[in-house]
């Protein structure tokens, strides 16, 4: 096994545009489980709408900046539709809600009656040229030192993406020092006494819930360009439990929490993937009667288990405080 | 070296130059051959929806798919004309079409003229739909009965339920037809099922949840730990019995028999009346057993019942052990009824909340009731909406419940708050 093609295809993931699409996606998510305690189960729906967004503006004839444009604003819209019926309620009723919508958006985005518009199980592809026009990197070269290595195309993708991901920490910093976000922290501590000052809690929610839905939008938009494909099966529920175990790792309700749980999600996973990959085409695994599909599967399973031990034994995550973390329970 | 930079499996569509799968439907009576026209055919993977075609005028289809791979091809049969049939009326579907890169592969179906008309009037269409709802729904009661009073007893909303499902489905399947096991008829591998996710239940509650509520971690806490749980579990399970759907040998296929005038398979019919059986049979418990009377006791208000002299964890205990073990027959179920795949559980979860949050969360005979509700609201849809949206009725019929009454049909109000 070379463990050093292993080691480097962890790191070029964690550095790389799906990483930096990630830790923009968690950001925004941080935003509402974290600071404000919503349990948005359906992240994903955010980034579909973002990406579709883009995709659907630039198939009818719009600039691919109207449609990034478009694509934040349906992120921001899908939170205001959801969050209506449900940020009243008690928190499982978001869950349950949320994860629902995510599925619903991608079934619905798949069928034959939405094909005209969202392209069925194909998708949409190559809408994003605009983007790469921009290239100041020649595509094919290739930038780095050894094995760090990213193509023009993909370093173009990343350096946007990092630089998005800076203005989303920015963002995010400005808004809990503010006189709002401590508001969104004293709803999630205790919404009763935060009702008691005066402030209106359901307005607080929704807002919260909408402006990192626009940053999980914006991901979306991200990880769209970097592919210039979209198509339902990206936005598999699965991608709304990543983002949990990143937010979770990294530290819910600390500022550079979701970076550095992507960061290190992102090693971890890639780096074990190649792992196994690499074990099972040596033979190592044969005992056990895995083919390349089952050792892909392996990392799945563990990282599951790796939410519910992070869960039940450092909730806080790498550099959260205990305290914080006490989302809404009694 | 090339870095996998694709985080999530993005299948690369490859219409272009593409793979179809393409045929032409001719009624063949004797030496005279006819084309048929207007006929709908469908392409399925995995259960999900890939395409749909009309036959032309010349007969001719073609339903362009995502990539190579095995496929399944359905022919509706109620969209042929008056006078035209299969000829063999149990290959309406080919389930396991492999088609190859770039190939435009031919599927094939035998048309003949047909003794019996292929149109079936509206009412009798609706009253099929009408079986059909409550076979889901009497699927989806087994599950949300489970899902209903653990939330009851102990305040968390398991997202791992679904999961149970499916283990019922695998284990029944395991029983039944792997090589390894005893390849018993499957009337008799459901009963190690239902055991075996009833001992699950058993060991979630004490080897999980009982230690974390000792441990005083949170409610939200926990219900991030189920969604991990669920995760692990349903990969888990990838792993064991892989990703391709598999079908019981035991009532496959069987032959539609009318009943009251609407036409359906038996096993349809057995699955609504022995699954009302078991919940008369559960409701009962519930109302006249000790042990039923002290789980919505505590499902109630816990400390009243703690300090009336009931032992909470055992009451808890029998809950996960009854509401898993229901799972498990779901799943079995379901499984006799669809087929068997890794996340069957998983998809049937969004229909469970629904009912659940529909009848009133909390609530077993809530439970029930929304079940009902779900299944036949999501089937009867189909006749006015595209099928492969059906679940998506689910989750209006979820939002206008929260709308405007929260608490469920059967719930009371302080339970949201």
């Amino acid at each position: 096994m070379n463990w050093a093609d292993i080691f480097f295809d962890g790191v070029l993931a964690a550095l790389g545009p799906v990483g930096a699409a990630y830790a923009l996606s968690a950001i925004g998510l941080n935003l509402q489980f974290g600071y404000t305690g919503l349990l948005n189960f359906g992240h994903v729906a955010f980034m579909m709408a973002g990406a579709y967004g883009t995709a659907i503006t630039v198939e009818f004839g719009g600039s691919l900046w109207l449609g990034v444009v478009i694509g934040v604003l349906a992120g921001a819209f899908l939170g205001l539709l959801l969050g209506i019926p449900t940020v009243r309620l008690r928190a499982d009723y978001l869950a349950i809600v949320t994860i629902s919508i995510g599925e619903i958006m991608r079934l619905v985005a798949r069928s034959g009656f939405a094909e005209p518009l969202t392209g069925g199980v194909f998708g949409i592809q190559a809408f994003a040229n605009d983007f790469f026009a921009l290239n100041p990197f020649s595509p094919g070269a290739r930038y780095g030192w050894g094995q760090f290595v990213f193509q023009g195309r993909a370093l173009f993708v990343t350096l946007v993406g990092w630089s998005l991901v800076a203005l989303g920490l920015l963002l995010t910093w400005k808004l809990v020092r503010s006189p709002w976000g401590r508001v969104i922290r004293a709803v999630r501590e205790d919404e009763d006494a935060a009702r008691s000052l005066g402030k209106n809690v359901f307005l607080y929610k929704l807002q919260a819930l909408m402006v990192g839905g626009s940053l999980g939008a914006m991901a979306g938009v991200l990880l769209a360009i970097e592919q210039q494909n979209v198509t339902p099966n990206s936005f598999e529920p699965k991608v709304t439990f990543f983002l949990y175990v990143i937010v979770i790792v990294g530290g819910a309700g600390t500022i550079v929490g979701p970076v550095v749980g992507a960061l290190i999600f992102q090693f971890l996973f890639f780096f074990f993937d190649s792992l196994m990959l690499s074990a099972q085409g040596q033979g190592y695994l044969d005992w056990a009667g895995f083919d390349a599909t089952d050792a892909a599967q392996v990392k799945l399973v563990l990282v599951g288990l790796g939410l519910m031990t992070l869960m039940a034994f450092r909730p806080q995550g790498i550099f959260g405080n205990k305290e914080e973390m006490l989302i809404g329970d009694t | 070296m090339i870095a996998t930079l694709a985080f999530i499996a993005i299948p690369v569509a490859a219409r272009a130059e593409g793979e179809t799968i393409k045929g032409t439907l001719e009624k063949i009576d004797g030496d005279v051959h006819e084309p048929v026209a207007g006929v709908t055919l469908t392409v399925e993977r995995d259960g999900e929806l890939i395409g749909t075609a009309e036959s032309d005028a010349e007969g001719n289809w073609e339903i362009p798919v995502p990539g190579a791979g095995t496929y399944a091809v359905r022919l509706e049969t109620d969209t042929l004309p008056e006078g035209v049939a299969l000829t063999d009326p149990e290959r309406s579907e080919l389930p396991n079409l492999t088609v190859r890169a770039n190939q435009n592969k031919t599927a094939r179906f035998n048309l003949g003229p047909g003794l019996v008309t292929g149109n079936v009037s509206t009412l009798d269409r609706l009253l099929e739909l009408l079986v059909l709802g409550l076979k889901l729904g009497a699927i989806i009661a087994m599950a949300s009965i489970g899902l209903s009073l653990i939330f009851g007893v102990t305040g968390l909303v398991n997202f791992a339920h679904g999961e149970m499902v499916t283990m019922g489905a695998v284990i029944a399947y395991f029983f039944h037809l792997s090589l390894l096991g005893p390849q018993w008829p499957l009337l008799i591998a459901a009963i190690p099922a239902i055991l075996l996710t009833a001992a699950f239940g058993w060991i979630n509650e004490t080897a999980l949840w009982r230690p974390l509520r000792r441990r005083r971690v949170g409610l939200i806490s926990m219900l991030v730990i189920s969604i991990g749980l669920s995760f692990s579990v349903r990969n888990g399970i990838n792993i064991l019995f892989g990703g391709e759907p598999r079908t019981y040998a035991d009532f496959a296929v069987q032959q539609p028999i009318q009943i009251f005038g609407v036409q359906t398979v038996p096993k349809n019919i057995f699955i609504i009346v022995f699954s009302i059986l078991v919940l008369i049979g559960v409701g009962m418990f519930l109302l006249y057993t000790k042990t039923g009377t002290a789980m919505r006791a505590v499902a109630d208000n816990r400390d009243l019942a703690e300090s009336s002299g009931i032992d909470v964890e055992r009451v808890i205990l029998v809950t996960w052990v009854v509401g898993a073990g229901l799972a498990g027959l779901g799943g079995v179920l379901e499984g006799a009824s669809e087929t068997v795949q890794w996340d069957m559980g998983f998809k049937l979860l969004l229909l469970i909340f629904a009912a659940v949050v529909l009848g009133g969360l909390g609530t077993a005979f809530g439970a029930m009731v929304g079940a009902f509700i779900v299944g036949v609201t999501v089937e009867m849809s189909t006749f006015w909406i595209d099928a492969s949206v059906k679940n998506a009725v689910a989750l209006a019929l979820l939002v206008v419940m929260l709308l405007i009454r929260p608490q469920g049909i059967l719930g009371t109000r302080e339970r949201i708050g």
